[in-house]
């Protein structure tokens, strides 16, 4: 294939890609979108196929069956409540990918035209360097996040004095290394700042507690992309340089969208020593503040006497699984009339968007649920809110108490609505380690139980009825 | 008669000589001329792929702004998927026939690459799959 013709299938990829997240601006255009992403993909692995340097197929094969099969097998067998470490080790591959490429360029730069082994030129040394090193941040960094998120270690912040002084002190020192690099090109320090660059995606992570997960996420599938930009620098690859940008800056949108729906910096996420993976703060004192306690016959009547329902889930849910016996209650409300629409926390879930994945999967129609913004004016005109495995995101304290840590974060206005309704194992403050007031309001009811567990006594109490 | 044989041959290698040389000199008049078109080049095409790469964020984020939130996880799927575009770079390093170190770490990206590629794009498609609207 000439040089013009495949530099234009590169475009005509990533025009693809790009296509690929538009559709994703509405549910009604998304799979479309999913069809674009793979056309844009095999578009880009046919054209490198064709070019003159490839000539021998079978390990090619072999590498795209055997990645191909375990991907294919992991995609189709995993749970949705496991989708953010899925993507966490995803996020791995990638960057430990870029890490190969860029060793692969290295060791053969005659064959991506940068120069010849021990004489490439400078640019591509920065530019390759650039790649391995954020490749293997990210490499070792989803490592971390996916053992916190699969609860392999504990989801607690690891710190210890002096982290953010040697964090500084190894950045200083990747520096150091890359400018040696680019000067004496030798395969050892190619190595030692894979080594450094990884060590330091390890110590860059430990200290981010496991609330802060969907942070994490976000900004370690930045860095995936910046990863393949460094790369598609180095190989004078347009595609690869626009779809790393691409993803580079979703990444980015997304950690800051997940920063501003917990009212913190980006800075204060990434210092980190905020929330462990339960709530750690312990009891608080109650006083003598009395909550009003129901039984799921109490919620079923209070419910089915409603004319709206408003249900704010929250992780709680997800990790009790109540999302399909929850499904299940508000088809029983619809069925007596009743209006029930869902009010979705940005950070709902343990990744951006996760919770809206679960509800679809137990069925729930996606104009059922509603962002915070569209419906939080809502709840004053509501009967009942139904809060299930949710607590910080319902506080008032973030309006109304400047002292609170989370003040100023955004909340869902569930204190507005006639009747609030709690869904909780205990009395426990949230990760944030603070008390809710609106456990002891007159309109709160308590219901202390298992999500799951609850979610189907009120079913067959609604059935019983 | 020796004598006469001895200079002919060394006239000969003279004129070879000579011509060597022009043709040394034609070729080292090439060679700067093509380094001199190398460094201007060298410095066009960074810029060129820089232009490229500020483009496409600033078309990344208008893009990811009109994504909707109830989206956000196969976004990130499929963000890593289409990510996975790296495999260009592995193929042409497993391209060649003889095997080499190069060629190994190619063959190693190749598979995790597959691996996100696959992955990446069956779990999106599940994902979308899922939402459906009010019957």
């Amino acid at each position: 294939m000439s040089e013009n013709l495949s530099a234009f299938a590169y475009l005509l990829a990533s025009v693809c890609f790009i296509m690929a997240l538009r559709g994703l601006s509405s549910p009604l255009t998304a799979r479309m979108g999913n069809i674009y992403g793979i056309a844009g993909m095999v578009i880009a692995v046919v054209t490198t196929l064709a070019a003159p340097t490839v000539l021998s197929f079978t390990m090619i094969l072999l590498g795209m069956v055997i990645g191909g099969a375990i991907g294919t097998v992991i995609a189709l067998k995993i749970e949705m409540t496991a989708l953010p470490q899925l993507v966490a080790a995803f996020h791995s591959l990638v960057g430990l990918a870029a890490v190969f490429v860029a060793a692969a360029a290295f060791y053969e730069p005659a064959a991506y035209g940068i120069g010849v082994a021990g004489d490439i030129a400078v640019a591509s040394l920065v530019e390759m360097s650039i790649g391995t090193a954020i490749g293997a941040i990210t490499f070792t960094g989803s490592i971390v996040a996916f053992a916190k998120l699969q609860g392999l270690v504990s989801g607690a912040p690891v710190v210890f004095s002096g982290q953010h002084a040697l964090n500084a002190f190894l950045g200083l020192l990747l520096v150091g290394l890359v400018v040696w690099f680019c000067g004496e090109e030798s395969p050892m320090l190619f190595w030692a700042i894979v080594l450094l660059s990884g060590a330091i995606g390890l110590l860059i992570i430990i200290p981010i507690g496991g609330a802060d997960m969907p942070v994490v996420i976000s900004m370690l599938n930045s860095y995936s992309g910046w990863a393949a930009c460094g790369i598609g620098f180095t190989l004078a690859n347009p595609a690869l340089i626009i779809t790393g940008a691409l993803v580079g800056s979703s990444g980015a949108i997304l950690s800051y969208i997940m920063c501003k729906g917990m009212n913190r910096s980006f800075f204060n996420v990434i210092l980190g020593g905020f929330g462990g993976e339960d709530a750690a703060a312990g009891v608080v004192a109650t006083g003598d503040k009395t909550v009003r306690q129901g039984s799921a016959e109490d919620a079923a009547f209070i419910m089915k006497n409603a004319g709206s329902v408003i249900i704010v889930p929250g992780y709680g849910m997800a990790v009790a699984q109540a999302q399909h016996a929850l499904r299940e209650m508000a088809e029983l409300l619809k069925a007596e009339g009743i209006k029930v629409s869902y009010a979705i926390h940005p950070v709902a879930g343990r990744m951006p968007g996760h919770m809206n994945v679960l509800l679809a999967e137990a069925n729930v129609p996606y104009d059922e649920v509603f962002e915070l913004e569209s419906i939080n004016r809502d709840f004053a005109s509501t009967d009942v809110a139904f809060v299930i495995g949710a607590n910080d995101v319902t506080n008032p304290v973030a309006k109304t108490d400047p002292a609170s840590p989370i003040y100023g974060m955004p909340i869902l206005d569930v204190e507005n609505a006639g009747t609030v309704l709690f869904v909780k194992r205990s009395l426990s403050p949230g990760y944030a380690g603070v008390d809710n007031v609106l456990f002891y309001r007159d309109n709160t009811m308590m219901f202390f139980d298992d999500a799951k567990a609850m979610s189907e006594d009120i079913v067959n109490a609604l059935g019983t009825m | 008669m020796e004598t006469d044989k001895i200079v002919e041959q060394a006239s000969g290698l003279a004129k070879n000589a000579k011509a060597l040389a022009t043709e040394a000199e034609a070729l080292m008049a090439r060679v700067s001329q093509l380094n001199l078109q190398a460094d201007h080049g060298g410095a066009d095409t960074f810029v060129f792929y820089f232009s490229i790469f500020v483009l496409a964020i600033f078309v990344g984020y208008y893009v990811v702004w009109s994504v909707t939130p109830a989206l956000h996880s196969p976004l990130m799927s499929v963000t890593n998927a289409i990510s996975s575009v790296i495999i260009v770079g592995a193929l042409i390093a497993a391209g060649p026939v003889d095997m080499s170190f190069s060629k190994v770490f190619g063959f190693i990206a190749v598979v995790l690459a597959s691996v996100n590629i696959f992955g990446g794009f069956i779990v999106s498609q599940r994902m979308l799959s899922m939402f459906k609207k009010k019957k």
